[in-house]
Parts: structure tokens; C-alpha cells; sequence
């Protein structure tokens, strides 16, 4: 139990220092790195949960997908680091405060949770005995009966996203020579070649 | 000293509220914002984990991996525009980013 309870205390204090470091670094590559980071200690605190699947998912796709996503971009585009602290303290007290009241509430609200007694038969899909049955294995046999209409909605949000991000980006250059399949395929010996029929002794033209 | 409910949803607090903060400290770099939303997206999962666990109900799970994958998509969608925003003004300071206004 005190293993558990130190390393919920590890997890979250290095997920806090990493989100801080995503705010504060100079350089957005290390932004990214830190963001990384916060991943890795969020699905540390999944694993504490014992929600091994959806941090493993995290892992996955975050670290392996979003974050070298934007990796890629940062590396693309080439920013002005020495501006990019500009207007920072412009900005710092009306950050602080909406930031203070905000957490304020947060932890207001939060702190005092309760359970009401009646939450456990308003539950929709009981978690079963982990000892029995994996969580794995417990969220595929709910998600793809009870909310296989949820699931499906994520595929075509992916996909919307998808199709999105390549029409944004796509653009035609000028000067590229690129094979057009349709033409190649529509050529025919017609329109290239002719047969001439060649008198001896004159030769063409 | 057993580790409550309570103790997630203050650790989600402060990440979301982190999160907040870094879109009104950068003001030069929309991907830092960008970032920074994603650690918002964060701080909800974890308060739907933590709620899926102490209540003993699955859904919680699934639903974060809805968040999940909406966060992927915006992530994907937002670059896209940060990189075709970029292509057509050479800049991605937000202060730029005003041609919409009225």
C-alpha cells in the first residue's frame, strides 16, 4: 500500500514539473520532449488506477503519434526562439489570476468529493473483479457491444481528421513533373506515331 | 495514508489549470498552445480514469478513449492549419493571426 501511495506521489509530482516545463521552455522541441514526459507519468497514474489498457493506449498513441506529430511541425517550421518570450509578463497577471481563481474553484470543488450512496446502482457497466477478468479484455467485451456506436464515431472522426489534415496541407507546385497515371493510360500509338511512306532517293523533306 | 479520489481529481486540477495558464503566457507560438490544450485534454482523462476506478464502472474508460482519439484529430487538424498558416505569412505568433477579426 505504501508502495502504491509513493508512487501515486512520484507520478503526479513529476506529470505537475513536466506540464510545467511544457508552459515555460524556451525552445518548443523541448516543449514537446516535456509534454512527452507528462504523458509517461499520466499513464503511470492509469497504471495506479489499474486502467492498464488506456494507458498503454496513452503511451501509444500520444508519445508514438500526437508527440512527434508535433515534433515533425516544430522542427518544420522555423520559429524565432528569442521572440518567443515577448510579451510575457504582459501577459503573466492576468494569467495568474484567471489561473489562481480557476484552480481555486478546482480544488474547491474537488477536495470534498463525495460519492453519493446511490451512485453504485446507477452504474452502467460494473467493472468486473480483476482478478477474474482483465481490464483489457473487460473494456472490449463493453465496447464493442454496449458502445460499438462510439466506437464507430471515433473511426469517422479519425477519418474526417484524416481527409481534413491532407486537403489543408496539399498544395501543387509549379515545375514538379509528376506522373499522371489517366494520361498514360489514354495514350494510344495514334497520336504518337505516324507511318510515312518514304520514296527512294528522296528521303524526307 | 491511502491515496483518495480526491487526490487524482487535485492532481487533474492543476494540470487543467496549467494548461490554462500556458494559452495566456504564449503568445508567440500557437503550437505551444496547442500543447497546451492537449494537456487539458490530459487532466480530463485523468479525472475520467479516476472516476472510472473509484466508482468501479467501465465506461469512464471507454469514453477517455474517445477523448483520446478526438485529441489526436484535433492535434492532426490543428498542425494542418498551423503549417499552412505558416506557409502563407511566415510566422505563427498570434498576434499575427488577426485577419478574421470583423
Amino acid at each position: 500500500m505504501i508502495a502504491a501511495t509513493l508512487a501515486f506521489y512520484l507520478f503526479s509530482a513529476l506529470a505537475i514539473v513536466g506540464a510545467l516545463n511544457v508552459i515555460f521552455q524556451r525552445n518548443p522541441v523541448h516543449s514537446v520532449l516535456w509534454l512527452i514526459f507528462t504523458f509517461f507519468n499520466a499513464a503511470g497514474l492509469f497504471v495506479l488506477l489499474g486502467a492498464e489498457f488506456v494507458a498503454m493506449i496513452l503511451v501509444i498513441v500520444y508519445v508514438g503519434a500526437v508527440a512527434v506529430l508535433f515534433l515533425f511541425v516544430v522542427m518544420m517550421l522555423d520559429i524565432n526562439i528569442t521572440m518567443v518570450r515577448e510579451g510575457f509578463l504582459k501577459y503573466l497577471p492576468v494569467g495568474l489570476l484567471v489561473g489562481g481563481i480557476l484552480l481555486a474553484e478546482l480544488i474547491t470543488v474537488f477536495a470534498g468529493w463525495v460519492m453519493s450512496d446511490s451512485a453504485d446502482v446507477l452504474r452502467a457497466a460494473p467493472a468486473p473483479d480483476p482478478s477474474a477478468i482483465s481490464n483489457t479484455e473487460a473494456l472490449g467485451l463493453i465496447l464493442y457491444t454496449d458502445y460499438i456506436y462510439v466506437f464507430q464515431a471515433a473511426g469517422i472522426i479519425l477519418l474526417v481528421a484524416m481527409i481534413g489534415s491532407i486537403v489543408l496541407t496539399h498544395r501543387t507546385r509549379a515545375g514538379v513533373r509528376k506522373q499522371v497515371i489517366g494520361d498514360q493510360n489514354a495514350r494510344r500509338p495514334s497520336d504518337t506515331l505516324e507511318v510515312v511512306k518514304v520514296e527512294s532517293g528522296k528521303g524526307l523533306q | 495514508m491511502v491515496v483518495s479520489l480526491s487526490h487524482y481529481l487535485i492532481v487533474a486540477g492543476v494540470l487543467f489549470t496549467l494548461g490554462i495558464f500556458g494559452i495566456f503566457l504564449n503568445r508567440k507560438n500557437l503550437i505551444v498552445i496547442l500543447m497546451s490544450i492537449e494537456l487539458m485534454l490530459l487532466a480530463v482523462n485523468i479525472n475520467f480514469v479516476a472516476f472510472s476506478a473509484f466508482l468501479g464502472d467501465l465506461v469512464g474508460q471507454i469514453f477517455t478513449m474517445l477523448v483520446l482519439t478526438v485529441a489526436a484529430a484535433e492535434a492532426a487538424i490543428g498542425l494542418a492549419i498551423v503549417v499552412v498558416f505558416y506557409r502563407a505569412h511566415r510566422s505563427i505568433a498570434v498576434e499575427d493571426i488577426n485577419e478574421l477579426k470583423g
